[in-house]
């Protein structure tokens, strides 16, 4: 095993044992993972709804772009990084 | 009905479910109680499920399948079934030297999330000898590769003391070698079974601190291969552990025959009453149960903790702990740099550390006894 390295044509997936789920009782989107309960905040929400094993990184970055009318420069820098820091941590495959 | 006070009350995150407590392992560290439930009294299928109900009705999000060892119970399938059904993240915490390649295959087919399966050392004489069961060394490496080779996710929990940290870098190792996405690297913790063996485990402060060296060491440079968490053993450290995320905060455990816990330890605090799943709701024992609202918050605090700055980062340590060192659950965690006991703890752990290690009291059901009315 090595470390996968996110990439601008990488295409993230949540693996089958990480779970993005709408957590009734407290109101907010949750990931589920071994020992641990992640709240993502409204930009890394939007990420993780698009780790689908479809989207590429260059997609998602296109697709927050247009959502926040922001720069895809900036968005580039704050996708990738979010991606590797959930990639290093298992939350999502490559 | 819930009480005007508790309306604040936030729903538990987790659960933990003592389907029994019957283990073909013996280690000598054991987090059940000193007083191991019998089979007989082990809450049947149908009681199992509809916890499982009331947890998800009450909010909680995953569910661990614990024990003793949960897969000497035949429903196991049925439950986590049971549990996917609801939505809950499932989790099975297994010693797997019971499992085969069908029944890996069935908790796959009935929606397992994960698995965490535990060795007591990289070293085959060593872990079985830890563990007191020959060859069970060579049946968990077995599990693993059935685990996955069924494509379910594997943790592996390594619990580390004075007789298997040597090996610490083979541990690691042979994490990786199995396919673990995640390791728990866990210092054995003193309750129950731990306490009666502290001095058989406790490390040296050098041992502790080559431990704590490679951990870190390897966590770079297994970046993105595998994840190590770390648990310190807190008599050498400065601050206590966050025991449960605090009192009655964020975790609910269940013992074999229903009663409904804090922590796994709680029972070893007697001014404390615990009420049983069979007798009331699981949601009105979280919120109303005066055990549970006995240590729950920061009011209970006598100082140092109630005017310090951390009280809601420890929430006060742990109170298992304080009972067992000070005589008081509703101490200070001597394992606290600011409680007044520290010192006497620490001198206690470095003292046990340095003499030889006492054979291991193995875990055990109470004999049978006869006694006179």
């Amino acid at each position: 095993m090595t470390r996968a390295i996110v990439e601008d044509g990488s295409v993230p997936r949540l693996p089958r044992h990480i779970k993005l789920r709408f957590d009734k009782a407290r109101d907010r989107w949750v990931v589920l993972a071994p020992e641990r309960v992640l709240v993502p905040d409204e930009t890394a929400l939007e990420i993780l709804k698009r780790c689908d094993g479809e989207t590429s990184v260059d997609a998602i970055v296109d697709a927050l772009a247009a959502a926040y009318a922001a720069p895809a420069a900036e968005i580039r820098e704050d996708v990738s990084a979010l991606l590797q820091d959930l990639a290093d941590k298992g939350f999502i495959q490559l | 009905m819930t009480a005007p006070a508790n309306i604040g009350i936030d729903p538990p995150l987790a659960i933990l479910l003592e389907l029994t407590h019957r283990c073909p392992l013996r280690c000598p560290y054991c987090s059940n109680p000193l007083e191991l439930e019998r089979r007989g009294a082990e809450l049947d299928t149908a009681t199992w499920r509809r916890v499982l109900e009331e947890a998800a009705e009450l909010g909680v999000l995953q569910v661990h399948f614990s024990g003793g060892e949960p897969t000497v119970r035949h429903d196991l399938e049925a439950l986590v079934a049971g549990a996917a059904g609801l939505g809950l993240y499932t989790n099975l915490i297994t010693a797997g030297v019971l499992l085969d390649e069908a029944r890996v295959g069935r908790l796959v087919e009935a929606g397992l999330d994960h698995v965490q399966l535990s060795i007591q050392d990289s070293d085959a004489v060593n872990a079985d000898r830890i563990g007191g069961f020959a060859g069970g060394y060579t049946r968990k490496i077995q599990a693993a590769r059935w685990i996955r080779a069924a494509g379910l996710p594997l943790t592996v929990n390594a619990p580390v003391h004075r007789q298997n940290l040597a090996h610490l870098e083979d541990i690691i190792a042979l994490a990786v070698e199995l396919g673990a996405e995640r390791l728990e690297v866990a210092h054995v913790q003193y309750y129950g079974w731990g306490l009666k063996n502290r001095a058989a485990l406790m490390p040296t402060r050098a041992q502790l601190e080559r431990a704590t060296e490679v951990v870190e060491a390897a966590r770079v440079r297994l970046k993105g291969v595998l994840v190590i968490d770390y648990v310190v053993p807190d008599y050498y450290a400065q601050w206590p552990k966050s025991c449960m995320g605090g009192w009655a905060r964020q975790f609910l455990n269940v013992t074999p025959s229903g009663r409904v816990l804090p922590c796994h330890a709680a029972e070893t605090i007697p001014e404390l009453a615990f009420e049983r799943v069979t007798e009331r709701g699981l949601a009105e024992i979280w919120r109303e149960s005066p055990a549970f609202n006995r240590f729950r918050g920061t009011g209970w605090m006598p100082e140092p903790c109630r005017s310090c700055d951390r009280r809601e980062i420890d929430w006060g340590g742990c109170r298992c702990q304080a009972l067992a060192l000070t005589g008081d659950a509703a101490n200070t965690d001597p394992a606290c740099g600011l409680s007044p006991r520290h010192a006497e703890i620490l001198a206690l752990a470095e003292a046990e550390s340095a003499r030889e290690a006492p054979a291991f009291d193995y875990r055990r059901m109470a004999s049978p006894a006869v006694v006179e009315a």
